[in-house]
């Protein structure tokens, strides 16, 4: 059999495979679309968001497993309690790095440069710290709680796994519910508003700094629960934010920054070119990275602004 | 540095600050902005009566868009005080400023761009619970075209369109006092003179106007009263008409030619 046939034969399998990893990179992404759409600005700390978001949800997790057998209702139970709890983690970790990190060069008026030291200085602060206050082993594996690699059904010859329909299917649902929040809501309006046109908004009586600290808020919560699908997956560690980050952040460009839907589909889109690429003959799975980032660069050479385009942003 | 033209009707000197009848709903005392080292107004001081059409006027970088910007709370007065309806306003941000009913149209009109005329309309009525329909047949009334585009994107109307909607979005506000900076900026004579007209009407229900323009004539044959400021400092104030009929405006700013005095 041909290495060529060999791949359309894995092309299921790898599109399940492509599809539960550009989930959790547009949940990440999300959060600095968001944040770019409001502030113009690139929020590199976002990636100990995501971070944050695992740990909290591993510390929450371990402590209602501990040495127990989970059984029955528990089981679902307990992945909820750990989307919650990494979600609650991240949206409090964006809320306060948006005070310290943010909001204090906004009051002071500084220029757009110092907020990117400021992101780095946090981002490594963050990272350094839960290493510190937790252990810098690579990975911290979650609890055994459920077999993850479990399998629910086949679509042809293609397995899908438990782990894959928990992460892609949350993804669904909290990616709809920010659609909604966006398009539908009074807050979504203030997001939009701002992101338009930040004075004018105001001018309406909108709390500009309020509005910001609510889309952080928001980008933390989706990342965070990112966090804990990822560390249910992979494991957790201090430094599990830099590539999925660094990632989410190209899916976010790709996309076309600003731009949520955009962010949603850039995800996808570069989980599959991930696996996909790499499964073809004389490549491998130590190309990903590389793969990412040509499909980057090969995107914004025919579309400079994104697939979408900037949307959210005063691009208008 | 400011001078009265001589009033025949005997009204009272409305630049002294002391002056604060019971009618007056913003008086502006003194205030310098800056802008960094720049010292953009040097001590303005203007008040506007309740039911009152008032017009700033002045050539490019005057300091008329910045001194609307500070009754609107976007620019904070380095010194000098703003009283709105007897309480101090200076420093007071924007976003609170509007809940007393204090509306302003920004320069350049600033409707939201990938927002449809409705959701525009509705940003403005942003600061209550729910918006009031009567307010919403009212502008609608009063700008027809807004009905015939109101699901098409802010971004894709003409700038008359445009201000009709900025205009239209500050009533569904409820404003008590508009500010409205160069509404005729950019747009063909026909329509400018149908936006002074609607203003006229929007004055008549009992809406107070802080006019800033750069078109003398149309302004001034609007409003009750006009003050011209130059490089940060009002030099001159008056009536409507007695403005139009001063020689230096009708020089400056009316592009009349006048003999040499």
């Amino acid at each position: 059999m041909s290495q060529s046939e060999n791949w359309v034969q894995q092309l299921p399998q790898n599109i399940i495979i492509g599809l539960e990893q550009g989930s959790v990179y547009s949940l990440i992404a999300l959060g600095y679309t968001l944040v770019y759409g409001v502030l113009q600005l690139i929020n590199f700390a976002h990636s100990e968001v995501f971070m944050a978001g695992g740990f909290g949800s591993y510390l929450v997790v371990n402590g209602i497993v501990g040495h127990r057998h989970m059984t029955g209702v528990m089981v679902p139970l307990t992945v909820l309690c750990g989307v919650l709890s990494g979600a609650l983690t991240g949206a409090a970790i964006a809320w306060l790095l948006e005070k310290v990190a943010y909001k204090t060069l906004r009051r002071s008026g500084a220029p757009k440069l110092a907020f990117l030291i400021s992101a780095i200085g946090a981002s490594l602060f963050l990272s350094n710290l839960a290493g510190k206050l937790f252990n810098r082993l690579p990975n911290n594996a979650f609890p055994t709680y459920f077999d993850i690699n479990h399998q629910l059904f086949k679509i042809g010859n293609a397995k899908v796994t438990l782990i894959e329909v928990i992460i892609v299917g949350s993804a669904v649902v909290m990616m709809i519910f920010l659609d909604r929040l966006v398009n539908r809501t009074k807050l979504g309006r203030g997001i939009r508003a701002v992101a338009e046109d930040a004075p004018t908004a105001a001018l309406m009586g909108i709390d500009i700094d309020k509005t910001i600290s609510r889309t952080f808020v928001i980008g933390g919560a989706l990342a965070g629960a990112a966090g804990f699908m990822f560390g249910t997956a992979f494991g957790v560690s201090n430094l599990m934010g830099f590539t999925p980050g660094v990632k989410a952040f190209a899916a976010a460009v790709l996309g076309g920054i600003g731009n949520i839907r955009g962010a949603m589909i850039g995800g996808l889109i570069l989980g599959q070119a991930e696996v996909l690429i790499a499964a073809l003959p004389f490549v491998g799975a130590q190309w990903n990275d590389v793969i990412s980032f040509v499909v980057l660069v090969l995107i914004l050479l025919v579309r400079p602004t994104g697939i979408l385009g900037e949307r959210l942003g005063r691009a208008a | 540095m400011t001078e009265s033209i001589d009033l025949s009707k005997g009204q009272e000197t409305p630049t002294s600050p002391a002056v604060s009848s019971s009618s007056t709903l913003l008086n502006v005392d003194d205030i310098e902005v800056r802008y960094g080292t720049i010292r953009a107004l040097k001590g303005v001081s203007f008040h506007v009566n309740e039911g009152e059409i008032v017009a700033l006027l002045g050539a490019n970088g005057a300091g008329k868009t910045t001194t609307q910007k500070t009754v609107s709370g976007m620019l904070r007065p380095s010194l000098g005080a703003i009283t709105y309806d007897g309480k101090r306003i200076d420093g007071i941000p924007a976003h609170e400023l509007i809940r007393l009913g204090i509306c302003h149209v920004p320069e350049g009109r600033h409707v939201f761009p990938r927002m449809t005329v409705h959701e525009n309309l509705e940003m403005g009525a942003f600061r209550f619970k729910k918006i009031d329909q009567t307010d919403l047949d009212n502008v609608l009334e009063m700008f027809p075209r807004l009905k015939e585009r109101y699901k098409q994107l802010g971004g894709t109307l003409s700038g008359g369109e445009q201000q009709m909607l900025a205009i239209g979005r500050a009533l569904m506000g409820k404003p008590r006092l508009l500010l409205l900076d160069e509404p005729s900026m950019g747009l063909a004579p026909l329509v400018v003179a149908q936006i002074f007209e609607i203003l006229r009407d929007i004055n008549n229900s009992g809406v107070t106007v802080l006019l800033v323009e750069q078109n003398a004539a149309q302004a001034l044959g609007l409003a009750d009263r006009g003050y011209v400021l130059e490089t940060g400092e009002i030099v001159l104030e008056g009536t409507g008409s007695d403005l139009l009929a001063d020689d230096r405006i009708r020089a400056a700013y009316l592009g009349e030619e006048i003999a040499a005095s």
